[in-house]
């Protein structure tokens, strides 16, 4: 039997101090923002398209007696267009990186745990932030008025908003690897926004489906625009608990499958 | 107590399974401190697997993993050691300077950019995007990742898959100053000849155990012994009770004996059978003595699995 010593562990300084441990942090979320900027190719498409889709109906299609209209397909637009960057800049890169292995050579480096989850959530807000803007501009065109405290409550509900979407396609990235993960997100997404009444009002939809709602975290979070632009009364608690509620299952689901199957 | 007793990293008795594969069999590893240790051994035999233990990426089904005597899954473990992996893709927009910067922050007390860069050889590409370096490049940046940390520990899958002579001799010198800084390395490689040239030792492994363990020179001493082939009327058995003859077999009407003095055997048996014909004495190389352990240990496995079927 050979005798062996373990290395003492005081003999070398590992301590890492509170400021690099927060400067570690900084570096990975300047990292993510700065790459997804240099290819716009994959960030774009996902901000542009809410934008689209809200000019076409909600300013070109608008009845011209009807302002309430674009002012309920602001909110119900913002609500659609901030979903994608949580959506997909989540779910996309976590199942490309996890194929790639870059998430492999992350988790064996000492980066901060959350790091990485943190550099893309940053990204992903910023990204609804952009969209929410875009579309805030747009709706200038159909002469929506709205007092700054409205335009600075739905810029805080998407960005605050798309967290519980960042959950939903972490947990899928964690489920699929690489190219398969944007048509899962696609299944997802679509018939998502449709059944809590993105496209359409709600009541203009089948009883039952109206009845269902509320299991889809992008209906309450569509009650809490509607209710930033003032389209809507009454408490809001219920809404913001049940997105916390589906933003806790998700990321816990998702981290419990990253730290068994990576 | 001298350093080399220092032990940095451990696998005792490690068992990995994957539903039926079992990638690690009862799998020990002992890495001290200042050492290089080659895992050698074909596709699928378990070296993958045995770093990833390492590395905290996964956990045994049994037995236990050690770095720096604690949990690999526990950061302060982790930020002793580099780690350069066979296949990550790196963020393709950002710089060779961005992604040391970003990785070096990890670190308690990391090398300098410059130093890094320059250890590696990629001082000229600080500037460049990740995605427009080629191969051998992105191999080498890789590598200047693996040591900004100061690490204690290395952990190299394959580094030089990919890159000319000329760099890999650069990283060889660069992994050969590192060691004599007191830095562990756990290389795995499919270059005998790489396992040669920095090893201190080699662990040879196949079905998720060791077969192999010992020095470059114990591994080169299984193949300083020759093989003489040759038809003759002379018997197994009388042959096998000749000194310094190791093993012997008979292949058809060809014998196979081997031997470490190849000279004595081959007058021996010219004395003995006149009529001996078609002789040939071949030396096995690295590579050769390493595909022969490996073949053993198969037939041997095969032979278990017939044995208890």
């Amino acid at each position: 039997m050979e005798t062996v010593t373990n290395v003492n562990q005081s003999t070398v300084a590992i301590d890492m101090t509170p400021g690099r441990v927060f400067g570690a942090y900084l570096e990975e979320a300047r990292s993510e923002c700065l790459r997804y900027m240099r290819a716009p190719g994959f960030m774009l498409p996902i901000m542009l398209f809410p934008g689209m889709f809200y000019l076409v109906f909600g300013v070109l299609m608008a009845q011209p007696g009807a302002p309430d209209a674009a002012r309920f397909l602001l909110a119900s637009y913002s609500v659609f267009g901030v979903m994608s960057p949580g959506l997909f800049g989540f779910g996309v890169s976590l199942a490309i990186e996890r194929d790639g292995g870059l998430l492999t050579f992350k988790r064996a480096l000492p980066m901060p745990p959350g790091a990485y989850l943190l550099g893309k959530m940053l990204m992903a807000m910023l990204a609804a932030g952009v969209v929410v803007v875009l579309l805030l501009a747009l709706s200038q065109l159909a002469h929506v008025s709205l007092s700054p405290t409205q335009v600075g409550a739905l810029l805080i509900t998407g960005m605050l908003g798309v967290l519980p979407f960042c959950a939903m396609g972490m947990f899928v990235g964690t489920l699929i690897k690489g190219q398969g993960a944007p048509g899962m997100l696609n299944l997802i997404y679509l018939p998502m926004s449709f059944l809590s009444g993105l496209w359409f009002p709600l009541p203009m939809l089948p009883k039952f489906l109206q009845q269902i709602a509320p299991i889809w975290p992008s209906y309450h979070l569509d009650m809490l625009a509607l209710a930033a632009v003032g389209m809507k009364q009454g408490p809001l608690l219920g809404h913001v608990l049940a997105l916390l509620g589906f933003t806790a299952a998700f990321l816990l689901l998702a981290a419990r499958r990253l730290r068994r199957n990576g | 107590m001298s350093d080399s007793q220092h032990v940095v990293a451990t696998l005792k008795a490690s068992v990995k399974r994957y539903g039926k594969v079992v990638a690690l069999d009862g799998f020990d590893l002992v890495l001290r401190r200042g050492e290089l240790l080659a895992l050698l051994g074909p596709n699928g035999a378990g070296k993958t697997t045995a770093i990833a233990l390492l590395l905290g990426l996964i956990r045994t089904d049994s037995g236990s993993v050690e770095l720096f005597g604690q949990d690999p899954q526990r950061i302060e473990a982790r930020r002793r050691i580099g780690v350069m992996l066979q296949n990550a893709d790196l963020p393709p927009t950002l710089r060779v300077g961005e992604l040391l910067r970003l990785t070096a922050s990890y670190y308690p007390s990391p090398r300098s950019l410059a130093e890094s860069a320059d250890m590696a050889g990629v001082t000229d590409l600080l500037k460049r995007p990740y995605a427009k370096l080629s191969g051998g490049q992105q191999r080498r940046v890789q590598f200047a990742l693996a040591v900004c940390g100061r690490p204690q520990l290395l952990f190299l899958d394959e580094p030089t898959v990919g890159l000319d002579i000329e760099s890999r001799q650069k990283l060889w010198a660069a992994i050969r100053r590192l060691i004599a800084e007191g830095c562990s390395v756990l290389l795995t490689t499919h270059y005998l000849e790489e396992a040669e040239a920095l090893a201190d030792r080699v662990c040879v492994m196949t079905h998720g155990r060791m077969i192999h363990e010992g020095t470059v020179e114990a591994l080169r001493a299984r193949v300083a012994l020759k093989r003489i082939l040759c038809r003759t009327a002379l018997t197994l058995e009388t042959v096998a009770l000749w000194p310094s003859v190791g093993e012997v077999r008979r292949d058809g009407e060809r014998l196979h004996i081997t031997t470490a003095e190849a000279e004595t055997i081959v007058r021996r048996l010219l004395d003995a059978d006149p009529q001996l014909q078609e002789l040939e004495v071949q030396r096995a190389g690295l590579a050769e003595a390493f595909t022969e352990l490996t073949r053993d240990a198969e037939q041997a496995s095969d032979q278990l699995q017939r044995e208890a079927a």
